[in-house]
C-alpha cells in the first residue's frame, strides 16, 4: 500500500511540472486561438538567457529582470512580425507559423548562447523528505507549490484586474471586443509576455532538474496529453489535466510497465488523452463549442 | 608585337605549370562529416567535432597532411538523425574534387544500423568507434562494418570487470544484484545479451530496467531500483535521461559510487547539471576526460594558441567529447596513413580503405609519437576482429572535473567472441551472406 501511495503521490507532485508547461499553452490559446507550437522552444530561450547571464556573474535579481525585458520584446516582435500580418487568417497558418517561429527561436538561443549543458542551482534541495514510510521528493514539492501561486496569481489577473478583463473580452469575442476599442494588439503582446514569463517559471524547474539544455524545449511533448485532457482553454483544466497524467504515466509504468517491456511513460500518456478525446472531445474542463451547421 | 605575344605565351605557359605543380602538391583526401551542432546533442556534438577538425587541421598544417596528402574534410549537418546521415552518405559516397571516399563516419549508431547493407553493397567502410553493431566485429561477415576501440558488449564487459575489482574478485560477484537502467532503444538494449551471459558466468542477478526517451521523468524506475535494492547500477542512458537518472538517484537514497555510467553517458554535459548528486558517479572511459595529454601541448602551441581552434570556449578544451573527436581523427589519420603506405600517398577508395582499417596497428610506440599515451588504448584491427581494443579506463568525477581511476581495463573477449560469431553467422544466414575467409585473400 504504502508503495502504491508513494508512487501515486510522487505521479502528482511530477504532474504539477507538466502543468507548468501547459499553461503556457493555454493562456495563449485562450487570447488568440492560437495554438502554439514555440511554447517549448520560449520556454528553453527564457530559461538560457537566465541562465547565461547568471553564468556571466549578473546577480540573479538583476538576471531575473533582464530576463522578463528581453521575453517582453519578444513578444512584441512575435506579435508585430508574426501575428498581425497573418490577422484573419486560419488556425493552421498560424499553427505553422508558430512551427516556423520554434526553429528560429531554437536556432537562435543556441547561436547566441551557444549548446552546452548549463548547471541551474535555485537552491531546491532535491532530497527525500519522509510522511511515515512514504518518500516524497523536495523538489517536486517545491514545484507544485510554485504551481500554485502561479494558478493564484493568474487567477486574479484574469478575474480581478481591467487587464483580466480585457483579455477574457478578447479570447471570448475578438470582434465584440474590437468593436468596443480594446486594443488587440497590445492584449496579444501581453498575452505572449505572459506566457513567456510562465515559460520562464517551467524552464527554471525543468532546467534545475535536467540542466539547462536543448532538450528543455521537449517537455512540450509532456504538454499535450495534458492538454487534451485537461480542455486547451482552461488553467483549472491544465493544473488537473497534469495531476491525471503524472499519476497515471508513475503507476502505468509501475504496475502495468513490467507487463509490457517497461518504458511505457511516453505513449500511455498518449493513449490516456485519446481514450478522453472519445469521451470528452473538449477536454475535463474545456468550452465545448456549440455551431449552427 | 611578336615578341610580346611570346613574352605572354611563355608566362602563361609556366603559370599552368606552376598551377600544375601546386595541384599536384595539393592531393587531398576527402573525408566528409556528418554532424549535429544543432538540435538535441549539439552539446556532445558542438565538443566533438571540435576535436576532430582541430586534429584534422594539426595533420594538415603543422604536419603537412598524412604523407603529403592534406585532408578535406567538409561537415553536413544531421542533427543526429539517422535519414539525414543516410541523405549525407548517398550525396557524398562518389567522394568530391578528384578522390573518392576512403571511409564514412558515421557518427551516431542508428545511422549506422540504416547504412549497414547499403555501404556494403557500395564496399564503403562505416566507421563507428564505441558504437555500430557489435556484431560487426566479424569482419568474415561485415566487411565494411568497423565497431572500433570499444563494442557494446565490451562496454558490459570491462563494467562488470570493474566491479569485480572493487568487490574483491570475480568469485564475490555470485549473488550480487546488478541493475542495468538503459535507454530504452537499441543503443540501450545493445549491452543485454553480454549482461545475461556474464550473470550466468560470475552468478550475479541481472535486473534490466528500461527508460523511455527522453527520459526527464525518471522516479518509477528509481523507485523500482529503491525496492529491488541492487549492490551496483551500470547507467546506460544518453543526453538528458543521464543527468535526470544521476539527480533521481541521489533523491531515492542511491549512492553515486554504485553506479557506473557507460561511454555515452560520462562526459561532462552529463555529470556538470547534476550537481552535487554526481559527485563520486564513475564511468567508462575508452575517451578519458583531461588536457593534461602530450597531443593536447602539441595542439595547445600549433592549434589554440594560434587561433585556429574550432573551439567556441577554450575552457571545454579537453572535455570528454572533445577527446573523443582527437581520438576518432586519430583513428582515421593512422588507418590511412596505414594505406598510404601498402597502396601509395594518394586518395583512397572504399576497399583500400576496408584493407587500410584491418591492418590498423597502433602499439605503444605509435602512441608516444602522436602523442595519445594514456589517452587512447593500444590497438590491433585484424580481417576477424574490427574492433581491435576492447578496453576503457574508470573515470570518477569529483564535482569539478573527471578523475582516472584505471589503467586500461581489458573485456573479457574469450567469454563474448563465441556470442559475437553466433550473432554474426545468423546475421549472414538472415542476409544470405557467405562469410569471407580472409586467410585466401590475396591482398
Amino acid at each position: 500500500m504504502n508503495m502504491f501511495l508513494e508512487t501515486l503521490i510522487g505521479g502528482l507532485l511530477a504532474g504539477t511540472m507538466y502543468s507548468l508547461v501547459a499553461i503556457g499553452f493555454v493562456l495563449i490559446y485562450k487570447a488568440s486561438g492560437v495554438f502554439n507550437y514555440a511554447q517549448g522552444s520560449m520556454l528553453l530561450f527564457a530559461a538560457l538567457t537566465f541562465v547565461s547571464l547568471t553564468d556571466q556573474g549578473v546577480p540573479v535579481l538583476v538576471a531575473l529582470v533582464i530576463t522578463i525585458v528581453v521575453l517582453a520584446l519578444m513578444a512584441v516582435g512575435i506579435e508585430r512580425l508574426i501575428l498581425r500580418p497573418l490577422v484573419n487568417r486560419g488556425p493552421m497558418t498560424l499553427f505553422m507559423a508558430t512551427l516556423g517561429l520554434a526553429y528560429i527561436v531554437e536556432g537562435t538561443a543556441q547561436g547566441l548562447m551557444g549548446s552546452q549543458v548549463k548547471a541551474l542551482d535555485l537552491g531546491i534541495e532535491d532530497l527525500p523528505i519522509f510522511l511515515g514510510d512514504i518518500m516524497i521528493s523536495q523538489f517536486d514539492l517545491t514545484a507544485a507549490a510554485v504551481a500554485l501561486i502561479l494558478v493564484v496569481a493568474l487567477s486574479l489577473l484574469f478575474n480581478k484586474t481591467r487587464l483580466g478583463v480585457a483579455l477574457r473580452g478578447v479570447a471570448d469575442d475578438t470582434s465584440a471586443a474590437l468593436s468596443i476599442g480594446i486594443d488587440i494588439n497590445r492584449i496579444w503582446q501581453i498575452v505572449w509576455t505572459i506566457a513567456g514569463l510562465v515559460g520562464l517559471v517551467a524552464g527554471l524547474l525543468w532546467g534545475a532538474r535536467q540542466g539547462v539544455q536543448f532538450s528543455l524545449s521537449l517537455v512540450v511533448l509532456k504538454a499535450l496529453p495534458v492538454l487534451i485532457i485537461g480542455g486547451f482553454t482552461s488553467i483549472t483544466g491544465a493544473i488537473i489535466g497534469g495531476l491525471v497524467v503524472g499519476a497515471a504515466e508513475s503507476l502505468g509504468e509501475t504496475y502495468i510497465g513490467p507487463f509490457l517491456g517497461g518504458g511505457i511513460t511516453p505513449w500511455f500518456a498518449y493513449a490516456l488523452a485519446l481514450a478522453f478525446l472519445f469521451i470528452r472531445p473538449a477536454g475535463l474542463f474545456g468550452e465545448q463549442k456549440i455551431e449552427r451547421v | 608585337m611578336r615578341k610580346l605575344i611570346i613574352a605572354t605565351l611563355l608566362a602563361g605557359g609556366a603559370f599552368m605549370a606552376t598551377t600544375a605543380t601546386l595541384n599536384a602538391a595539393d592531393v587531398t583526401q576527402y573525408i566528409p562529416l556528418p554532424t549535429y551542432r544543432v538540435g538535441a546533442y549539439a552539446s556532445s556534438g558542438e565538443l566533438w567535432w571540435a576535436g576532430e577538425r582541430d586534429y584534422f587541421r594539426y595533420i594538415n598544417e603543422v604536419e603537412g597532411g598524412i604523407d603529403g596528402v592534406k585532408l578535406n574534410y567538409e561537415e553536413f549537418e544531421t542533427e543526429w538523425s539517422p535519414d539525414r546521415t543516410v541523405e549525407v552518405y548517398e550525396r557524398v559516397k562518389a567522394g568530391k574534387d578528384g578522390s573518392p571516399i576512403a571511409f564514412f563516419f558515421t557518427h551516431g549508431t542508428p545511422a549506422t544500423y540504416a547504412l549497414l547493407e547499403k555501404a556494403a553493397a557500395d564496399k564503403i567502410p562505416l566507421i563507428d568507434p564505441a558504437g555500430g553493431r557489435t556484431e560487426s566485429i566479424d569482419g568474415r561477415v561485415f566487411p565494411y562494418a568497423f565497431p572500433l576501440l570499444f563494442s557494446y558488449y565490451s562496454q558490459a564487459s570491462t563494467g562488470i570487470n570493474y566491479i569485480a575489482s572493487k568487490v574483491g574478485g570475480f568469485e564475490k560477484l555470485k549473488g550480487l544484484k546488478i541493475a542495468t537502467v538503459y535507454h530504452d532503444s537499441a543503443y540501450g538494449r545493445a549491452t543485454q545479451p553480454a549482461v545475461e551471459l556474464l550473470a550466468k558466468k560470475y552468478g550475479f542477478e541481472n535486473i534490466q530496467i528500461p527508460v523511455a526517451d527522453p527520459g526527464n521523468e525518471q522516479s518509477p524506475q528509481w523507485r523500482q531500483i529503491h525496492e529491488l535494492k541492487p549492490d551496483w547500477v551500470f547507467l546506460r542512458t544518453w543526453g538528458v535521461s543521464t543527468v535526470v537518472g544521476i539527480k533521481t538517484a541521489a533523491r531515492f537514497g542511491f549512492p553515486a559510487d554504485h553506479i557506473i555510467g557507460d561511454v555515452w553517458a560520462g562526459s561532462e554535459s552529463d555529470v556538470i547539471p547534476a550537481g552535487k548528486a554526481a559527485i563520486g558517479y564513475s564511468a567508462l572511459a575508452p575517451y578519458p576526460g583531461g588536457a593534461d595529454f602530450e597531443i593536447h601541448k602539441r595542439l595547445k602551441k600549433f592549434i589554440l594558441d594560434a587561433g585556429k581552434s574550432d573551439l567556441r570556449d577554450q575552457k571545454y578544451f579537453g572535455a570528454v567529447n572533445y577527446n573523443v573527436g582527437l581520438v576518432n581523427a586519430a583513428l582515421a589519420v593512422e588507418a590511412l596513413r596505414t594505406g598510404y603506405k601498402k597502396f601509395g600517398a594518394r586518395p583512397l577508395d572504399g576497399e583500400e580503405g576496408r584493407w587500410a582499417f584491418e591492418h590498423l596497428t597502433i602499439d605503444e610506440n605509435r602512441l608516444k609519437e602522436i602523442g595519445f599515451v594514456g589517452l587512447l588504448q593500444p590497438i590491433q584491427i585484424t580481417p576477424l576482429d574490427h574492433e581491435g581494443g576492447g578496453a576503457a579506463r574508470i573515470q570518477s568525477w569529483d564535482g569539478q572535473k573527471w578523475v582516472l581511476q584505471t589503467d586500461w581495463i581489458k573485456a573479457d573477449h574469450e567469454a563474448l567472441r563465441p556470442l559475437i560469431e553466433q550473432q554474426a553467422a545468423a546475421y549472414a544466414k538472415e542476409h544470405g551472406i557467405t562469410p569471407r575467409t580472409p586467410d585466401t585473400e590475396t591482398n
